[in-house]
């Protein structure tokens, strides 16, 4: 092997690279391919146009559960409504739904659009906090002028009363 | 007054951190040693003071003195004492406390240490005391456990319910000696690179100092993460145990990176070679250290679990990371030039096998920090919101481990130097074969069929059959007498029992990990007292549902029985929905029912009506085989760390005062 280097330093260099260079390309390729795919995207009801959100594809849709359109079906089916209080979503759950999820509160769920512009959601999330409110959620109700965090239920307040 | 006490300890223990930092640099500068022991008496004292303080948090907690306003949010007169004595640490402040204790604490341990040289040692003591500083400073000024309420409070807020678990008042004790520990070897490699000289006997000796620190952290890493992980998996009622969430992954990265280190400062210690890379890692480990508080604690990434949240402190941690990291790493770019280790190697190697180690560790650490921090990064730089899951996660992650994982056995049989990579795969043939037999075993064994999961036990295999073939080797088992092989058993050290025992530990969780993620069975439905739910082979009758008061909650407790399909084998498991008043928080509590290596996971949901009209609870069953080796698996890896650390070889004070005595 008289192409490699002769001195052991420059030989020993080039097997540190030989050996590194192959899986940091296989770490970037394999990062890139899978940010491609599998990164969703969050929206709030009133952005989730037919462009933006085509029916089947996985986002993330979060704001405040609705007071009052908790619907319990039989088999564990839940349905309720996700509002930013410009827009509002039908959304259909199958399982149970974490501890702390209650109407007027924040929620993130995650999911992808039927046909029918219902959104099917696989998963509910919720934090083990009491006072939870999704940082996504918060933000786009602050951006829309509809953060209210002076009382406990934002937005629903009114509406339970 | 005691309250102020601990207030006034924990000031003092500032100064004294301070006062450390600045004799050490002088004692170093003059070369004094009157100076340099000031500064060790110091350490010890800034860590008695600390822990003072923190013994006067634990005492307001204990007796609910809710004058002072952390123990009037986070605790409650009726909460057990074990969740009283917890809820010390349960929130921002008082987990900071624990922070700087542990953090004092190894500090005291460092400059109690013995055997090293002046320079290096009282270089790692300033380096500690300038960590303590800032956060004792960090603590003391925004986050000051010991702030009084005027009026004082009749009753206290409680600690969130899911937090008052056994396993979540042991886990962050244990990740806290974990991830400060590496501060330790952030020291000595701060240290090293100011001391670091071309003789090349200073650096194995460095490599043999930062080894049992590295190894300590790596093992309570593991213990605590494994915790965390367990918790997850029984209180949150969800069936898993690892979501890829940003909190996870932020005491993940340590581990990785410390596990890096491990692996390399032994390179560094046998062969004087990887000195700057081994340096390197140090820093980063404590950085991610750092960096795992700032997203557990700033809430800045969205997160399923994050507690203490704070976004403006969580911001002053982010000000230590740039000062504390920049300041190290900006040493290491003027330093790292002029270290010259010794070290000639070969790629077929001990050492080279050990240099791909730490390329797919470091590798699968930087997939794992993109994963985490681009969704932050994105939303800096255009303002959407995204979230990366989990399946990221498994096309990344999982790939490079598994390669990292295939080579694993060859490492500890490749000679230091110059490796015989044909007589290793003779002696992994057997292993080999006895792992792709497995694999056909699993395929046959499981439904559905699934050819990763599969393979993914026959990697398992692999792992326990080869480090075992290794250690075989080693006693010459069956090809010498059996004597022979005792003997040599005996005399094996306790460091190479200690990576069998981490690395077959590694297998047996790839196994459960495997095996429970490819074949889990989930079922729901509402059932009304009576009726069945069947999840794979097994069946769960819901018998009754009665309301029980506990200390601090309210509780509907579900009796269930588990049985195969055919009724036989009956087992009785309770699951719980409890109400905590205060707070008004629901949680859950799993029902578990361990058959052999597989659980029965029982979670009583809400109540529902079911289709005749009469009351039910929904309740979810999964079937999750093999899970028992999930956490026993890394029990078996921190128990190896133990071992190792328990090898005479790497107690340096204690091989020198015995050659003394």
């Amino acid at each position: 092997m008289n192409w490699l280097p002769k001195s052991p330093k420059a030989r020993r260099r080039l097997w540190v690279v030989a050996i590194v260079a192959p899986v940091l390309a296989l770490a970037v390729g394999l990062s890139l391919y899978a940010m491609r795919d599998n990164v969703t995207f969050f929206f709030s009801p009133s952005e989730t146009t037919d462009e933006d959100a085509p029916v089947g594809r996985v986002i993330r849709l979060g704001g405040l559960v609705e007071a009052g359109s908790v619907v319990h079906g039989a088999n564990g089916e839940v349905a309720f409504a996700v509002t930013d209080n410009a827009a509002t979503t039908r959304i259909v759950f199958h399982g149970d739904l974490p501890d702390l999820f209650r109407e007027g509160q924040g929620v993130v769920t995650q999911g992808a659009f039927l046909p029918d512009r219902s959104f099917r959601a696989t998963q509910v999330l919720a934090k083990h906090d009491e006072n939870y409110m999704p940082r996504e959620v918060a933000d786009r109700l602050k951006s829309k002028g509809e953060w209210r965090p002076e009382s406990d239920a934002p937005a629903t307040g009114a509406a339970t009363l | 007054m005691i309250v102020e006490l601990g207030a006034f300890a924990l000031i003092l223990a500032l100064v004294l951190s301070a006062l450390q930092t600045g004799l050490a640099m002088a004692g170093r500068l003059r070369r004094s040693p009157v100076l340099a022991g000031a500064a060790e008496g110091a350490a010890i004292a800034g860590a008695v003071a600390v822990a003072l303080a923190f013994a006067v948090l634990i005492w307001a907690f204990a007796v609910s003195d809710f004058s002072v306003s952390n123990v009037a949010a986070n605790s409650h007169t009726d909460k057990p004492m074990l969740y009283k004595i917890s809820g010390a640490w349960g929130s921002h402040e008082g987990s900071l406390v624990l922070w700087c204790l542990v953090l004092t604490g190894f500090g005291a341990v460092l400059a109690r240490a013995r055997g090293l040289p002046f320079g290096l040692k009282v270089s790692a003591i300033a380096t500690q005391g300038a960590l303590g500083v800032m956060f004792l400073a960090f603590t003391v000024f925004t986050s000051n456990p010991f702030v009084r309420l005027n009026p004082a409070p009749f009753q206290g807020n409680s600690l969130n319910p899911l937090l008052q678990d056994p396993a979540l008042a042991v886990h962050p004790p244990l990740l806290y000696l974990g991830y400060v520990g590496l501060s330790v070897c952030f020291s000595l490699a701060v240290a090293a690179l100011i001391e670091g000289r071309a003789n090349s006997s200073f650096w194995p000796a460095w490599g043999r100092w930062i080894r049992p620190w590295a190894l300590a952290s790596w093992a309570f890493l593991t213990t605590g993460i494994t915790l965390g992980a367990f918790w997850a998996y029984y209180e949150l009622g969800w069936g898993g145990w690892w979501f890829w969430d940003p909190v996870e992954n932020a005491s993940f990265m340590p581990w990785l990176a410390a596990t890096a280190l491990l692996h390399s400062a032994v390179v560094t210690e046998r062969r004087g070679a990887l000195v700057g890379w081994t340096a390197f890692l140090a820093l980063l480990a404590f950085t991610l250290s750092i960096l795992g508080a700032f997203i557990v604690r700033s809430g800045v990434p969205t997160s399923v679990h994050a507690f203490a949240v704070d976004p403006e402190r969580g911001m002053v941690l982010l000000a230590i990371l740039a000062v504390a990291s920049g300041a190290a790493f900006a040493l290491f770019a003027w330093r790292a030039p002029q270290l010259k280790g010794g070290g000639m190697f070969a790629p077929v190697s001990r050492e080279g096998a050990l240099v791909l180690n730490n390329v797919f560790l470091t590798a699968s650490c930087a997939t794992v920090m993109l994963g985490t921090l681009y969704p932050l990064i994105l939303e800096a730089a255009d303002g959407a919101t995204i979230s990366v899951g989990p399946p990221y996660f498994a096309l990344t992650f999982v790939p490079l481990m598994v390669a990292a994982l295939l080579i694993l056995p060859a490492g500890p049989l490749l000679a230091w130097k110059r490796g015989d990579l044909k007589g290793v795969g003779q002696r992994l043939a057997l292993a080999a074969g006895l792992a792709i037999l497995m694999a056909l075993l699993g395929w046959m064994a499981f439904e559905p069929k699934k050819a990763l999961s599969a393979a993914g036990i026959g990697l398992g295999a692999w792992l326990i059959f080869g480090t075992l073939a290794e250690v075989a080797e080693r006693l010459r088992l069956f090809r010498a007498p059996f004597a022979e092989t005792l003997r040599r058993a005996r005399s094996l050290p306790l460091g190479a029992w200690g990576t069998t025992l981490a690395h077959a530990g590694l297998g047996v969780f790839v196994l459960g990990a495997v095996v429970e993620t490819g074949y889990r069975v989930e079922a729901a439905r509402a059932l009304a007292p009576g009726q069945m739910i069947e999840a794979g082979k097994w069946a769960v009758r819901l018998d009754s549902v009665r309301v029980v008061e506990g200390p601090n909650y309210l509780a509907e407790q579900g009796r269930l029985t588990v049985t195969l399909r055919d009724g036989s084998a009956p087992t009785a498991v309770i699951a719980e929905r409890r109400f905590f008043p205060t707070g008004g928080q629901t949680t859950t509590e799993v029902g578990l029912d361990f058959r052999g290596l597989d659980d029965v996971y029982v979670v009583l949901g809400e109540r529902v009506r079911n289709e005749a009209g009469d009351p039910a609870w929904t309740v979810r069953v999964w079937w999750n085989p093999w899970a028992r080796l999930i956490f026993l698996g890394p029990a078996i890896m921190a128990l190896g760390g133990l071992l190792s650390l328990l090898d005479r070889r790497l107690r340096i004070g204690v091989s020198r005062r015995k050659r003394t005595a």
